[in-house]
Order: structure tokens, then sequence, then C-alpha cells
């Protein structure tokens, strides 16, 4: 009686997916139903919500989680691949044996430990000295319009205004240029990158050899610093003069030679770099193209 | 008293706005203040523009009034008005001063030797021409060998100056 109420009751009241299965004799259903539950997943029950209207069942949603016994068919989706990968968690402990007898053998030691010390504050504060970085290892930046073999035009110094070849850039970021000496009597120098205009006239320096040992060292200013006596005598401790030494001339010459053969190629060029630059009525730097 | 007329056809130069420095052809007036204007050649648009921008140049062009790109252009490379703009004097005056604006330190120095030479060329023949003056008596042959002499020394400015 009860399997034949639920087909009457159930095609109006029909939840999609469930679907009576083709009608079959009652006992034989139950049979095959019972018989069938074992194999299969089970065959679809009816609905077992009857309508009171259309849209609206006889039992609430907690009634009917009890009505189809949802508390024991509780099912998870296939464990995915990617959840399969994930589960792949590390080892977190580890068994290392133990020396020495009555002491176990071995010992479980986990391999992450906890921190043994938390500081007071979350990022520890800097120094005052933080990001402040000695001399020595500045950032050197050199102007893109400086290369080796640019003519630059000196602004300072006792060499103002003369036109002369860069030759590289030392550790300090000074630029080491020479004149060379014969065409404008500037020696082997350094010239620093702000007090100078660098021009688009290059000269081709690329086989050039420079010596090695032309380091800011080599061009340093020496002073004499210990004074025997006393104050009255300091100023005449200091060098003051320069003094040309033998080791200057030879490695003057040696830059020198290379890069006269290249000047020479360069028609004009030997007379441009013995003039001087110098600005008159009419003309403003920062309408020249250098 | 005035020579060159805004009508249509007439090659405009415009002298400032986006499309400065470019040739344009008057197609058509718009008002008072404005024509419409199409340099197919010179890569301006059929646009409208006013006159204040444009300056009048020796050509004009023959086409209707309104007539499309197609007939501008036609007209425009009939006459060849870009070669024959090139070889006038506007023009050239307009190159020398963007090249003297573009000059390096290096050619700078350049030009100012070749001067230097040129220079001394010219006061060497005229102080030999005083000379001969001066001893034979005011004989006027001096202006003709002045003039020989300062052509020759011009073309070797003019291409050092370009160099």
């Amino acid at each position: 009686a009860a399997g034949e109420k639920k087909p009457a009751e159930k095609a109006p009241g029909e939840k999609p997916g469930k679907k009576k299965p083709a009608e079959k004799p009652a006992e034989q259903k139950s049979q095959n139903e019972g018989g069938e539950k074992q194999k299969k997943a089970g065959k679809r029950h009816a609905s077992r919500n009857p309508v009171l209207a259309r849209g609206i069942g006889r039992y609430s949603r907690s009634a009917m989680y009890a009505r189809k016994a949802l508390y024991k068919r509780k099912y998870t989706a296939p464990e995915t691949k990617i959840e399969k990968k994930k589960k792949e968690k590390p080892r977190a402990t580890i068994t290392k044996p133990v020396g020495g007898d009555k002491n176990g053998g071995s010992r479980v030691v986990k391999i992450r430990k906890m921190p043994r010390y938390y500081p007071t504050e979350d990022v520890p504060r800097k120094l005052l000295s933080h990001g402040k970085k000695p001399f020595c290892q500045h950032k050197r930046r050199l102007r893109a319009s400086i290369t080796p073999g640019t003519v630059l035009i000196l602004l300072t110094g006792r060499h103002r205004g003369k036109r002369v070849v860069f030759l590289k850039q030392l550790a300090t970021g000074l630029l080491l240029v020479t004149g060379p000496l014969v065409i404008n009597r500037v020696p082997l120098r350094r010239a620093h990158q702000k007090f100078v205009i660098a021009t688009s006239t290059k000269v081709d320096i690329s086989g050039v050899k420079i010596p090695k040992h032309l380091t800011d060292a080599y061009f340093k200013k020496k002073r004499l610093r210990k004074p025997k006596h006393q104050e009255g005598e300091i100023f005449d401790t200091e060098k003051e003069k320069y003094e040309l030494t033998e080791q200057r001339k030879s490695d003057q010459k040696a830059v020198d030679s290379q890069i006269l053969a290249r000047i020479k190629q360069v028609p004009q060029l030997r007379g441009y770099l013995r003039s001087t630059f110098s600005l008159s009525n009419g003309v403003y730097p920062h309408k020249l193209v250098f | 008293v005035f020579k060159r007329f805004v009508e249509i056809g007439r090659v405009a130069f415009i002298s400032f706005g986006p499309h400065a420095g470019k040739l344009v052809a008057i197609v058509d007036v718009i008002d008072q203040n404005r024509a419409l204007v199409d340099g197919p050649c010179s890569g301006v648009r059929r646009q409208a523009m006013p006159f204040k921008c444009m300056q009048l140049t020796d050509f004009v062009l023959k086409f209707p009034h309104s007539a499309r790109q197609k007939c501008v252009r036609r007209a425009w490379e009939k006459e060849n008005i870009n070669e024959k703009w090139a070889a006038t004097r506007w023009a050239k005056k307009i190159e020398a001063r963007e090249k003297k604006a573009k000059m390096t330190d290096f050619d700078r120095y350049r030009v100012m030797k070749a001067k230097k030479m040129r220079n001394r060329i010219i006061k060497h023949e005229m102080k030999k021409l005083q000379k001969m003056s001066s001893k034979k008596g005011k004989k006027p042959e001096k202006p003709e060998k002045a003039e020989k002499a300062e052509k020759a020394e011009k073309s070797k400015k003019v291409q050092k100056a370009q160099k």
C-alpha cells in the first residue's frame, strides 16, 4: 500500500533527479530494491517530501535531513590529483640513534624546532648608521656622454678652457685625462666629472693600453705630517712645490705615444685640442650643442 | 605693392604650430581667419588652419576649390613643388640656420679656421691689388679680381660647414 501510494504522490511532487524506475509489481520491486541496494548504490527513492502546493513541501530542511538519514550518508568528492599532491607534507620528526646503555637507543627529534628566543620588537630597529656607506663603497656614476676617447673641456683648475682627451674613470670616480702633453701641456691628470663639459667629439681609443699602476693613490697629493718642531714651523714642512718624477714622465710618454697616433688620423683634431674654449658676446652655453 | 595673394592653390609655409616648417596648399577659404588646407606631399592632413600661421610662398597650383586630396597631390607633383621649394633661397636659409644650430664644438672650430683662411686669402688679394693700383695709378681692375677670389673661397667655406 505504501509503495502504491508513493507513485501517486510522486508525480506532481517530483524533485529533479529522483525519477521512479519502470513500474514493477510491488513485491518484486521491494525484493529487487533490497537485493540491488547492496550491489549498486541503490535505486533512487521517491521524494520523501510530499507536496502541499507547487514549490512547497510538507517537511522543513532539518526534518528532511532526518528523514533522508543524511547523518549516515556523508560523501566526500574524490580526491583530485592536486589535493593528493598537497597532502604530501614534509616529515616533521626524525628518529636518531643515541649512544650510551640504558638510554633507550633512539630519540624522536623534531626537524624544525620552535625558536628559542622571541625578540621584543618584531623587526629589529636599524642602526643609525644603516645605509650609510663609507666613501670607498659609494656607487660611482658616469655620464652617458663621457666614454673613453671623448674630448672634454676642463672648466676649473689651472687648465681651464683646455680641450683634453678622456681615458678612463678611476676608482674614486674621478676621470683620468691627458692633454696629450705635447699638444696642450696637460699631463696625465685627474679631473672631476662635474667640472667638465663633454663634447660629442670622440677619439678612437679602443686599442690603447693604459698602465695599471695609474690609480688614485698614484695621483694623490703627498703631505708630510710629522712636525717634530712646534707649531711655528708646520707651514714649511708641507710640500707646496710639485716635483716632476721620472716615473711620471715615462708614464706620460707611454700613454701619449699611443694616443697621438690616433689623433693624427683625424684631420684638424690636433689644432682643435691645442685651442682653448671661451665664450664671447652672443654665445650662450645653454644654446650651444657640444 | 602686394605680390602674393591668398588664392586657391597658393602654397604656404607654416611658420608655427604643430606642423611648423611644412608646406601646404590652400584648398578653400572658410572665413576671414581660416582656410581649408592640405599638404599631401608634406605630411599635413587636410584641415582648417588660421591664416596667421601661414606664410605665402611664390608657388601657385592649379586645382578647383575644394578639390580632393588626390587632385591636390596630382597638381603638387606635376609642379614639382618639393624640389622647387628646396631650390629657393628661403628654404636654403632655413636649412643653413638649422645646420648652424646643430654645430658641435669641433665643427665650430673648423668653421673658424676656414673663415680665417678665407679672410686671409681675400685680404692678401686686396693688398696685392691695392699695391698695384698705387703703383700704376688707380686702374679699374680691382672689382673683377676681388669677385673671382671671393667665389672660390665661398665654396670652400660652405663645404667645411656642411661636414
